[in-house]
């Protein structure tokens, strides 16, 4: 197989990184909805965990994008 | 059709070469030095004036300063207790270059600096660095116990590596978060701009579906804005929380 095809589908592979980060961050907004509907007391001083939460799901993705880069780029 | 990843691209701006007696120092002035300096400036100038003639009943640029320390004040307290004030300076100026490096990046032909890895390194290698002293400073060698967790000691044997893997990879998941959203935000705009450049030079029924794409710019720019206030916001908590188990180690504040 051509290099920069075994590159460009490598790259494609990576994204699949995607699905769990799609899935952690539905889970954060959704857990939290959940605990905010059943405790609207203490929803409010939760927003720093779910923020945070948000964050580093929100990073596993990226650390799929950051392989593809580098699969592509170097 | 430039790629999305041109904008990344450093270019220098001035050049010169110093010879030396022994060797020869090149000094580059990039568009990267360039931008960074402005983002210093403008947060410098910003702060600076906004508290220059304090009043009691405070004036816009003034509340926002306010607002914005009492902000990061809070975080503080909330994540690293009240002892952890002594990091204020610290912690406030790394979330003001963030965020403002993070903001100008989003004026259309600026240059993102949180875009390098190199420099989201070097912030997240500093952080990084003042914990381990710190926790040095205020522990002694106690500090070690941090990554002996209360366990039995079989169990010991399988949590220490564990424990100092994920301290020392620390710093690159803190650098890697901020510029890989950056670098992602900022292709995405790039890529539907292509969009609408393709669709409307395409001619017929092709050129009028091309707004569209235009209206998924300005929403994922608003999407922009929100990511670069919170990446800012989580590089600062984050830093406090490390910061939190270098002052108190295993237990709360």
């Amino acid at each position: 197989m051509d290099v920069t095809a075994a590159k460009q589908i490598g790259a494609g592979l990576a994204c699949i990184a995607l699905v769990g980060a799609g899935m952690g961050i539905g889970n954060v907004f959704g857990s939290y909805l959940q605990g905010a509907l059943r405790n609207p007391g203490a929803a409010a001083s939760q927003t720093t965990n779910l923020l945070l939460g948000f964050a580093l799901c929100e990073a596993t993705g990226l650390f799929g994008l950051v392989i593809a880069l580098i699969i592509l780029f170097t | 059709m430039q790629s999305p990843m041109e904008q990344f691209t450093i270019r220098p701006l001035l050049e010169s070469n110093v010879e030396h007696h022994f060797h020869k120092h090149d000094f580059i002035f990039t568009n990267q030095s360039l931008w960074m300096c402005i983002v210093v400036g403008a947060a410098s100038l910003f702060l600076t004036l906004a508290v220059a003639r304090p009043q009691l009943v405070p004036g816009r640029m003034q509340s926002m300063a306010e607002l914005a320390y009492e902000f990061v004040a809070n975080m503080i307290r909330s994540a690293a207790g009240e002892d952890g004030m002594i990091f204020f300076p610290f912690v406030f100026t790394i979330f003001v270059f963030v965020l403002f490096s993070n903001f100008f990046g989003l004026l259309p032909g600026a240059f993102t600096v949180t875009s390098q890895i190199a420099v989201t390194f070097a912030l997240a290698c500093l952080v990084i660095a003042t914990v381990i002293v710190t926790g040095f400073v205020v522990h002694g060698l106690g500090f070690l116990k941090l990554f002996v967790p209360h366990a039995p000691w079989y169990l010991l044997i399988l949590l220490v590596p564990i424990e100092l893997i994920s301290f020392f990879t620390r710093p690159i998941s803190l650098s890697v978060r901020l510029f890989a959203n950056m670098l992602a935000g900022h292709t995405m705009l790039k890529v539907f701009a292509s969009f609408v450049i393709a669709l409307g030079t395409a001619g017929g029924v092709f050129t009028a579906i091309s707004i569209a794409p235009m209206f998924l710019i300005v929403a994922i720019s608003a999407l922009e804005i929100l990511v670069a206030f919170l990446q800012a916001y989580v590089f600062a908590i984050l830093t406090c929380i490390y910061l939190n188990e270098a002052l108190h180690l295993h237990d709360q504040h």
